[in-house]
C-alpha cells in the first residue's frame, strides 16, 4: 500500500477578487523510500499542496475535494490534535528559506532538542541531546557545533541544520520546499548529495518542490509536472525527461539551458500563465499550447495513464 | 582580438569598502570587493562575469557605469558622437578614462552610451510613472526630440522588445504588468537612446523558467541588430554559456580564469572554475556527474593574505602557491587566462 494517497485535492483561496483556484484535482501516490519531485513556475501551486499535507493551508483556503489518505487515515477529516501528532512525526516540511528562521538568540542545537522533547514528551533532555548529535553527523555537521548560534553558521551550514531539523523525530515523509534556492551553486550541490545519501540510509520519502528542472533531475524518483493548479504529467524522472508527453513539459525542458551537449536555441513559451482567478476553460494550458484544437478549449483532459507508463492531462500526447 | 574593436578597457580596476569605521577614526579593515580586475570587451560582444555571491561580478558592474568610484585602476571607453562643444578628456589612443570624467554634463554625454538592465523588474520601475513615461524618460533628459516623436519612438520600442501592440501598453502602469512584461519595459528604456554597452546584472533570474528564455533570446537578437555590448552578470554557468562570447570567473575579487565561453566551459583550467562547472545540475536525470568536492565555504575577502585567494581551499595548492602572491592571468591556450601556478 502506498505510503501516501492524493485523490483530487483541490484548494481554492477566498480572496476579496474572488476565488483563486490554487490546485484542482491533483492526485499522487507516494511510496516507502521514494522521492518525488514537484516542478513548476510560481503560483503553479506546489506549495499549496505541501500546505495541504500539513494542514498548514492559511485561513482564507478552502480544501473544497479530495483525499490525502496517509497510513489508511484521511489527513483532511482528521481532529486538529491528530494531526498535530502526524506533524513532524509523520510529515515533516523544509520551508522554503528555511535556513534564515532559525531563531538568532538561541543555540542551534536547542532548537532542534526543543522540537525533539515537544513531540516526544517522554524523552528525557540528555536523550534528545544524544539525537541531535546523531543528526548533525548524519546531514555532515560537526556535533561541536551543537552549541553555537545562527551567525556562526554559513549558508549551507545552517540548511543542513534545517535539514536536521526535520528529520529530528524520524518521519515518514519530509517536504522539502526550494531547499536550495538561496544558494550558491558548489553549496547547492554539497545539500543535493547530501539529501540523497540522507534518504538512501534512512529510507525516508521525499517529496522535493522546486521551480528547478535540473534540482528536480538529480534528487527525484519520479516527477510531477504543475501548471496553473494543475498536475499535467507524472511519471519516472527519467522518461519525463527523454520523452516527454505533455506539451507544457516539453516546453519546459526546452526553456532551459544547459552546460551539457550541444549548445541549442532555447524554444520560449508565448504568453503568460493563466490568472487563477478565472482560469481558462478546458485545458489550462490550451492559450499557449502550440497543438491546441477546439476540444482543448471545451473540455478538461484528466490525468491517464500513456504508453511510457507515467501519467499525463492533455487531449493529443506527443 | 584586435585593439580595434574595443569599446571598453579595463585595467587593473580595484574597489574597497572599510569595514566597521569608528566615529572619527580611519578605518582599519577592507572589504576587497573588486580586486585589481582586467579586461577589454570588444564592441558587438556579450561577456558575461561569472562567479558566486559576493564575488565582485555586481561592483565591477556599477565601476563601469560610474555607479561607483573606484579605489584604484582605469576603465575607458571608446565614445564617438560626443557633441562638438563637449570636449572630454581622451588618451592618445582617442579612449574617454571613465575615472576622469568630471560634470554633470560629461556625465549625462557618458549615460547616452552605456545603460543598465536590473535584476528586479519588480523594483527597478517607478511604480507611478506609466510604461511611455518609463521608457522615454532617457529621451527626455537627454533632450532628444519633441514629446510627439518620444513617444513614437516608445511605441516603436515597445514593439521591438515584444510588447504589442504598444497602445495597449504605453499608458498602463507597471503593477498591471507580468513579470516579463516588466524586463521588457525595463529592456526598452535602456535601448531607447542607442546606447553602444549595456550592463545586465542578472536580468532574468527573478523571473519565470517559461519567461526567462524569452527574454534572453530578445537581448540577443537586440545585440545581433543594433551591434551592442553587454556586460552579462550571472551566478548561472548553464545561462553564461547561451548567452557570452567570451566570460570571465571571479572568486573573492579577482578574475580567475578568462575566455571564450565554450572553452572556459569545456575545458576549465582552474581548479575553482572546475569545481564550479562540475557542481552544476544537470537537467538530465540520465548525467551523472563526477563530484569534486571543495573545502569550506567562500570567506570574505577582509583583508586578503597577498597569496592565491583560492589557497585555502585549493585542492591543488603548493608550497610555491603559500608563499608567492596572487598568480597572474597567463594566456595558457589561445585567448584562454588563467591565474594559477599549478593549471
Amino acid at each position: 500500500m502506498a505510503l501516501l494517497e492524493v485523490c483530487g485535492l483541490t484548494v481554492h483561496y477566498q480572496t476579496r477578487q474572488g476565488e483563486v483556484h490554487a490546485i484542482d484535482g491533483v492526485s499522487f501516490t507516494l511510496e516507502p523510500g521514494e522521492a518525488l519531485g514537484l516542478v513548476g513556475e510560481s503560483g503553479c501551486g506546489k506549495t499549496s499542496i505541501a500546505l495541504a499535507l500539513l494542514r498548514l493551508l492559511p485561513e482564507n483556503a478552502l480544501a473544497k475535494r479530495g483525499r490525502i489518505l496517509f497510513a489508511g487515515r484521511d489527513l483532511l477529516e482528521l481532529p486538529e490534535e491528530e494531526m498535530r501528532q502526524i506533524r513532524w512525526k509523520g510529515i515533516s516540511m523544509i520551508f522554503q528559506g528555511a535556513m534564515n528562521s532559525l531563531n538568532p538568540v538561541y543555540r542551534v542545537g536547542d532548537q532542534i532538542i526543543e522540537a525533539i522533547l515537544t513531540h516526544n514528551p517522554q524523552a528525557s533532555e540528555r536523550q534528545a541531546r544524544a539525537k541531535v548529535a546523531q543528526l548533525f553527523e548524519l546531514v555532515g555537521l560537526d556535533p561541536e557545533r551543537l552549541d553555537r548560534f545562527p551567525h556562526e553558521y554559513s549558508g549551507g551550514m545552517k540548511q543542513r541544520a534545517v535539514i536536521a531539523m526535520a528529520l529530528a523525530c524520524d518521519p515518514k515523509i519530509v517536504i522539502a520546499d526550494e531547499p536550495t534556492t538561496a544558494l550558491d551553486v558548489i553549496v547547492q550541490d554539497k545539500i543535493l548529495r547530501e539529501m540523497r545519501r540522507i534518504q538512501k540510509e534512512t529510507g525516508v520519502s521525499m517529496i522535493y518542490i522546486s521551480h528547478d528542472m535540473a534540482v528536480i533531475a538529480e534528487v527525484a524518483d519520479t516527477i510531477g509536472v504543475m501548471y496553473a493548479g494543475k498536475l499535467v504529467e507524472l511519471g519516472p524522472a527519467e522518461e519525463i525527461f527523454t520523452s516527454p508527453v505533455h506539451p507544457y513539459t516539453e516546453a519546459l525542458l526546452s526553456a532551459f539551458p544547459s552546460i551539457h551537449g550541444e549548445k541549442r536555441r532555447l524554444k520560449s513559451l508565448p504568453g503568460e500563465p493563466p490568472d487563477l482567478l478565472h482560469p481558462p476553460p478546458g485545458c489550462r494550458f490550451h492559450p499557449r499550447c502550440p497543438y491546441a484544437t477546439a476540444v482543448c478549449q471545451r473540455e478538461e483532459p484528466p490525468l491517464e495513464p500513456h504508453r511510457d507508463g507515467g501519467q499525463a492531462a492533455c487531449w493529443h500526447p506527443l | 582580438m584586435t585593439a580595434k574593436n574595443v569599446l571598453v578597457r579595463v585595467e587593473r580596476l580595484a574597489r574597497l569598502f572599510p569595514v566597521a569605521r569608528g566615529w572619527l577614526r580611519r578605518a582599519r579593515h577592507f572589504v576587497h570587493a573588486v580586486d585589481e580586475v582586467s579586461f577589454q570587451i570588444q564592441q558587438g560582444e556579450i561577456f558575461g562575469l561569472v562567479g558566486e555571491s559576493g564575488c565582485g561580478k555586481t561592483t565591477t558592474g556599477k565601476l563601469l557605469l560610474k555607479l561607483l568610484e573606484p579605489t584604484r585602476g582605469r576603465i575607458s571607453f571608446r565614445l564617438e558622437r560626443t557633441p562638438q562643444d563637449l570636449p572630454l578628456p581622451r588618451d592618445a589612443d582617442g579612449f574617454v578614462p571613465l575615472t576622469h570624467l568630471r560634470g554633470r554634463r560629461a556625465l549625462k554625454e557618458f549615460r547616452r552610451h552605456a545603460q543598465m538592465i536590473f535584476q528586479d523588474p519588480y523594483e527597478s520601475l517607478n511604480p507611478r510613472m506609466t510604461v511611455l513615461e518609463i521608457i522615454t524618460e532617457p529621451l527626455r533628459v537627454q533632450k532628444i526630440g519633441d514629446p510627439l516623436e518620444q513617444e513614437g519612438q516608445g511605441a516603436e520600442m515597445l514593439k521591438r522588445v515584444g510588447l504589442s501592440p504598444p497602445e495597449s501598453f504605453l499608458f498602463r502602469y507597471p503593477h498591471e504588468l507580468s513579470g516579463g512584461q516588466r524586463q521588457r519595459v525595463a529592456i526598452a528604456r535602456a535601448m531607447i537612446i542607442n546606447p553602444s554597452f549595456i550592463v545586465a546584472d542578472e536580468p532574468t533570474s527573478m523571473l519565470d523558467v517559461s519567461i526567462r528564455a524569452g527574454i534572453m533570446n530578445l537581448m540577443l537578437s537586440l545585440r545581433e541588430e543594433f551591434n551592442i555590448s553587454y556586460l552579462y552578470i550571472t551566478h548561472d554557468l548553464a545561462v553564461a554559456r547561451y548567452m557570452c562570447d567570451r566570460i570571465a570567473v571571479m572568486y573573492l575579487g579577482k578574475i580567475v580564469e578568462l575566455g571564450p565561453t565554450e572553452a572556459v566551459i569545456q575545458n576549465p583550467l582552474h581548479p575553482y572554475t572546475k569545481a564550479l562547472i562540475s557542481a552544476v545540475p544537470v537537467p538530465d536525470p540520465r548525467v551523472k556527474r563526477p563530484s569534486l568536492e571543495l573545502k569550506g565555504g567562500v570567506p570574505r575577502p577582509i583583508d586578503p593574505e597577498p597569496r592565491c585567494r583560492f589557497y585555502n581551499r585549493c585542492p591543488i595548492a603548493t608550497d610555491h602557491c603559500r608563499i608567492h602572491n596572487h598568480p597572474p592571468l597567463e594566456e595558457k591556450e589561445r585567448a584562454h587566462w588563467v591565474a594559477c601556478y599549478e593549471a
